[in-house]
């Protein structure tokens, strides 16, 4: 049974990761969870200072889904990678560096110091952060933005360059077509949804910020949908992110197009669920007659006359 | 740090708000210490998310917690029978005992309603080396739990158990009429409360920490989600879950 898959020149042992932000730096969970067991970790989003984040409520939970505004806190590039890097070597597994920055000037920064970094496997891009110049709006949410995000870091790189996309656009392909054009290696979809929940009592939002990203179950299906419009409109690979907490959730990505997937709030229930995923997706493969998972991707079955995407508007 | 599906031995009142839950589970009975918590999943698919509870007693093979069934995670919880099996992680955060040194002869505990949870735990490792005074407040008696606790003062909002008035007037009615020696706090409960104990506890040069309450998703520093804010240091947040629940009040920002 293949596993692996290659994005660029790095080749991951299987097809699950754990997504930025919920599993630390990688350090975190040793007791817990075989590290070595998962494809890569996908680090907390980096910035070139440290963050404190948002003031307290952080989070909320929803109906099976949860409500966040971390506010990108981390220890700062350089904490990282004098820090939290060297731990991380006696793990047999890939680390993809997530970057977070608040200009374009910012996120080159932080990629050169982490490229010349060997034990960083790979960069995700987390376009889904305020843009000082532009007043505060979503680098993620313009298109011109990614594009040029996309194109500054991959002259600054050889490794695999993945764009984390935002599915609070109107058509997320467009996006991932940017990306494409600019020399992306993959996209990775969705980041979380933009939601709000309210306490009646207080009369008052239930996280500091008012509204938060929205993830878990709730967001699978806008998740699968984005996904399988993404993966109609580029050839590089897409990586399926949002509300998966078993292996069926998983095989559901590849089957609509994902090339990997990754593991995000349910890690804070599970933090070894990408270890029973990777094991569940082998082995449905292996019951299904495919001699590698690879052979599941896009292998959705529709009537084509009516797979249009928006075509139930 | 382990995450276990164990068994549940026993669910009772204490009172007629109070459950107490009891499961079997050797490493946590062997490894916890007072004022860690375990984070549950109290049902397969419902709530999503896991529920923070402090450890409330340890015998033999024997962990138990208590709470009030408020909202829908203790919902779940309640109707749990003997036999049924719990998905539990932990032991998580800080303890207590690392609160204790020759610093203080008087160990004042204070609790506001369900926040009496590591007292019980905490009383038994404590009773032989300090003396030990509880001061125990809720709104009305089926909110205060004794059992296992030592030379108990109790206040009631309602006054249908002890003292009629808060916790923290109890307090200052009692230290007006006696002479602990050197005295440190040990709270848990509500932080409106705590605050105000807190203050009480600087006011006559006590030492005094708290176990913080704040809602989390992972409880072990995953999701970064339970931060406090703190009183100048190298950092502005903490986490809850990771980083206390208990730290000393004076290097927080209530």
């Amino acid at each position: 049974m293949i596993e692996s898959f290659k994005i660029g020149d790095v080749e991951f042992k299987n097809r699950i990761l754990v997504a930025s932000g919920t599993f630390g730096y990688g350090d975190e969970v040793p007791d817990l969870v075989d590290i070595s067991k998962l494809g890569g970790v996908v680090t907390k989003s980096l910035s070139m200072k440290p963050r404190d984040g948002n003031p307290n409520p952080r989070i909320t939970e929803t109906a099976s889904g949860m409500l966040n505004s971390i506010g990108l806190a981390n220890i700062g590039v350089q904490k990282y990678i004098s820090d939290k890097l060297p731990v991380l070597k006696k793990y047999d597994t890939k680390i993809v560096a997530n970057i977070a920055a608040s200009s374009v000037d910012e996120y080159c920064k932080v990629l050169e110091l982490l490229d010349a970094q060997q034990r960083v496997h790979g960069f995700e891009i987390n376009v889904s952060c305020p843009n000082v110049k532009e007043g505060g709006l979503s680098f993620g949410t313009d298109v011109k933005l990614v594009s040029l995000i996309t194109k500054e870091l991959r002259q600054r790189t050889r490794k695999p360059l993945i764009i984390k996309l935002t599915p609070n656009v109107t058509h997320i392909s467009e996006f991932a077509r940017a990306c494409e054009a600019e020399g992306a290696d993959a996209v990775s979809l969705i980041n979380t949804v933009i939601g709000m929940a309210v306490n009646i009592h207080k009369r008052t939002p239930k996280i500091a910020t008012t509204t938060g990203g929205l993830s878990g179950p709730a967001i699978k299906p806008i998740a699968l949908a984005k996904v399988y419009e993404t993966v109609n409109a580029v050839k590089i690979p897409v990586i399926g992110i949002g509300g998966i907490v078993s292996w069926e959730d998983a095989v559901e990505f590849f089957i609509v197009g994902a090339s990997m997937v990754q593991i995000g709030t349910a890690n804070f229930i599970n933090p070894a669920t990408g270890i029973t995923v990777a094991e569940g997706v082998k082995k449905y493969c292996e019951n299904n007659g495919f001699d590698d998972v690879g052979r599941l991707v896009r292998t959705l079955q529709t009537n084509k006359t009516i797979s249009i995407v928006d075509s139930w508007l | 740090m382990k995450q276990e599906i164990v068994p549940i031995h026993s669910l009772e009142f204490l009172s007629k708000e109070i459950l107490e839950l009891t499961f079997i589970s050797e490493y946590l009975a062997s490894t916890a210490k007072p004022g860690q918590f375990i984070n549950i999943r109290v049902g397969d698919n419902f709530p999503l998310l896991r529920r923070p509870f402090s450890i409330f007693n340890v015998d033999e093979n024997r962990v138990s917690i208590v709470f009030n069934v408020i909202g829908t995670g203790t919902k779940v919880l309640a109707r749990k029978q003997k036999g049924e099996t719990i998905d539990v992680l932990g032991p998580c955060g800080n303890d207590f005992l690392s609160f204790v040194d020759d610093s203080f002869d008087t160990a004042v505990f204070v609790a506001g309603g369900i926040g009496v949870a590591p007292f019980r735990f905490l009383t038994k490792k404590l009773y032989n080396n300090k003396q030990i005074v509880t001061f125990l407040g809720g709104r009305h008696k089926e909110q205060i739990i004794a059992s296992g606790l030592q030379n108990i003062k109790i206040a009631t909002d309602d006054g249908s158990q002890g003292f009629k008035g808060t916790v923290l007037d109890l307090i200052k009615d009692d230290f007006s009429k006696n002479m602990y020696k050197r005295p440190r706090f040990f709270l848990c409960g509500p932080t409106r409360m705590m605050k105000a104990v807190s203050e009480f506890a600087t006011g006559i040069g006590a030492d005094c920490c708290a176990s913080m309450e704040c809602d989390m998703a992972c409880g072990i520093g995953l999701c970064q989600g339970c931060n406090i804010e703190m009183n100048g240091g190298d950092k502005k947040y903490r986490l809850v879950c990771k980083e206390g629940t208990i730290f000393e009040t004076k290097n927080l920002k209530f």
